[in-house]
């Protein structure tokens, strides 16, 4: 489903973020994609969805060729991709129903159909009675959950969580990653990129190891190791 | 299609009454912008007015020697109102004259005892010329001082009164092209307050626009939003314009009157209510959404 091919990743002539990456994620997989800062983790999700374009090679994903896609493509692009971010990205100035709801009008939905989904969606990441708060009433655990949900709402084939336990504690870190599980289970392929040791040698999934813009390790039943 | 357009609005609104400090702060700016907009309409309007009235107010009359027939003189009258330049011309009859120089000073005991005195008419009769334009008096002054009309011409005013006519007439052009200058300067300097305003408020919220990119938002139902917000803006400013001038212009008319009392600014305005609410909305209303147009621009890029 997703397949890099010979991606190679330069800013500015200088600093090379990627460096001949070879990747391939068939669907229902769940990846984690681990590394330190630096390493090009961030790099790798940005072309996947389309914000940058690799100096080198081709990425696809489903049936598009990300690197040639137009400006004007990537919406409908974005639309089939659900992304999580370490800072939540959520619109302040929508409560959590609106903020997940906007997801489903973007892609032109009609009001039943969002009446009948959000409600759904928001019980299955438990936040039924936080419906109508502002993103600056929740908490951190909570607008993750907010993001997940927006993220899934269009039934995705696949989810990027970008470091979506970065701002969180232990617990409600644990709590999300349960939830992408499960939404793995479901069907979803997931990438989870992060550099939180703990949650990936708990998964024993398959775990991609970046270093220095290269893959470096690629396993399926696999751990991070700091070496 | 439709379902689109209604949630652009929809959101609109909700970004309009949700960062109500923004829009209240932009609203007020683009107020005193369309403040300075009515401020140089009706400024135009006054000294448009002001410098016709003096434009009427000068003339030159030309006197006629007393030998000089009435047909003569409506004969040079018909020929002068042939030429381009002028606009009006009375003739006023020896008597005519006579008369109104009695009424004029008949409160003055001692005038009045010397014209009884007097056994004929010491006036001449004369033609009082209007000119379209102050700057042609030259040219009918060179007309009737033509060797022609010599023997029936006694004396022509404006050689009298040429230096104070030629310098009204320069400072009514000047007045009129600086006037120009300083409204186009004054409006564009308001326009870029305006913008600046509206690009603050959306440069603020560049952060959800990128979200909403991220999400898959089409370019259309970004900018559709801010577009519908800079309406209600320029709405919402335009009828603020018009209620704010208003009463201004209702205490300061008195004062307007001292300097020039031919013209009332308040009637003016309030006849012209209903134009010059719907020239404020209109202005208000592309200011809005040029302004948003040109804001959001800048981050649809990123």
């Amino acid at each position: 489903m997703i397949n890099f091919q010979n991606i190679t990743k330069v800013y500015n002539n200088k600093s090379v973020a990627l460096e001949e990456v070879n990747l391939s994620i068939e669907p229902n997989e769940f990846v984690s994609i681990v590394g330190k800062n630096g390493a090009g983790k961030s790099t790798l999700i940005k072309l996947l969805i389309g914000e940058e374009k690799p100096s080198k090679g081709r990425l696809f994903f489903d049936s598009y060729e990300v690197n040639k896609l137009k400006l004007s493509e990537l919406p409908e692009f974005r639309r089939k991709i659900g992304i999580v971010f370490q800072d939540f990205r959520l619109l302040s100035t929508k409560t959590a129903y609106e903020n997940i709801a906007f997801a489903l009008e973007v892609d032109g939905k009609s009001q039943s159909e969002i009446q009948e989904f959000v409600p759904q969606i928001l019980d299955m990441v438990g936040l039924s009675d936080r419906a109508f708060n502002f993103p600056h009433e929740l908490s951190g655990g909570e607008k993750q959950r907010v993001a997940i949900a927006r993220a899934l709402i269009h039934q995705p084939m696949l989810l990027i969580a970008d470091e979506p336990t970065g701002n969180l504690d232990p617990l409600n870190s644990a709590e999300i990653v349960k939830l992408l599980v499960k939404i793995n289970e479901l069907g979803t392929t997931v990438v989870l990129v992060t550099h939180n040791k703990d949650i990936v040698n708990n998964l024993h999934k398959r775990v991609v190891s970046m270093d220095s813009g290269r893959i470096i390790r690629d396993e399926e039943n696999g751990k991070y190791v700091l070496a | 299609m439709f379902t689109a357009l209604f949630r652009i609005i929809k959101y609109g609104i909700q970004g309009f009454k949700r960062n109500s400090w923004l829009s209240v702060t932009t609203i007020v700016v683009m107020t005193l912008t369309l403040l300075v907009f009515i401020g140089l309409i009706l400024f135009s309007v006054l000294t448009t007015d002001t410098i016709d009235l003096l434009k009427e107010k000068i003339d030159i009359s030309v006197y006629f020697k007393n030998e000089t027939s009435e047909d003569d003189i409506l004969k040079i009258k018909r020929s002068l109102e042939s030429l381009n330049e002028v606009k009006a011309i009375e003739y006023i009859s020896r008597d005519a004259a006579l008369s109104q120089f009695k009424e004029r000073h008949k409160e003055d005991e001692t005038i009045s005892e010397a014209i009884d005195v007097l056994e004929t008419n010491p006036l001449s009769a004369s033609l009082n010329i209007k000119a379209k334009d102050p700057k042609d008096y030259p040219i009918i002054t060179a007309y009737l001082t033509n060797e022609n009309l010599k023997t029936q011409v006694e004396q022509v005013s404006y050689s009298q009164n040429q230096i104070v006519i030629d310098r009204l007439a320069t400072i009514v052009d000047t007045v009129q092209k600086s006037g120009m200058v300083l409204i186009l300067i004054l409006s564009l300097v308001a326009v870029l307050v305006s913008l600046n305003a509206i690009m603050l408020a959306i440069h603020s919220t560049r952060d959800e626009i990128s979200i909403m990119r991220l999400v898959g938002a089409t370019n259309m139902f970004i900018r559709g939003p801010y577009i519908v917000q800079g309406i209600f803006y320029g709405l919402i400013a335009g009828i603020l314009s018009i209620l704010f001038i208003a009463p201004l212009i209702y205490f300061s008319a008195p004062y307007i009157k001292m300097v020039t009392p031919e013209i009332n600014l308040w009637t003016y305005l309030m006849t012209n209510i209903l134009s010059l609410t719907g020239y404020q909305i209109l202005f208000g209303v592309l200011l809005g959404t040029i302004s948003s147009i040109i804001a959001v621009r800048k981050y649809l890029k990123l």
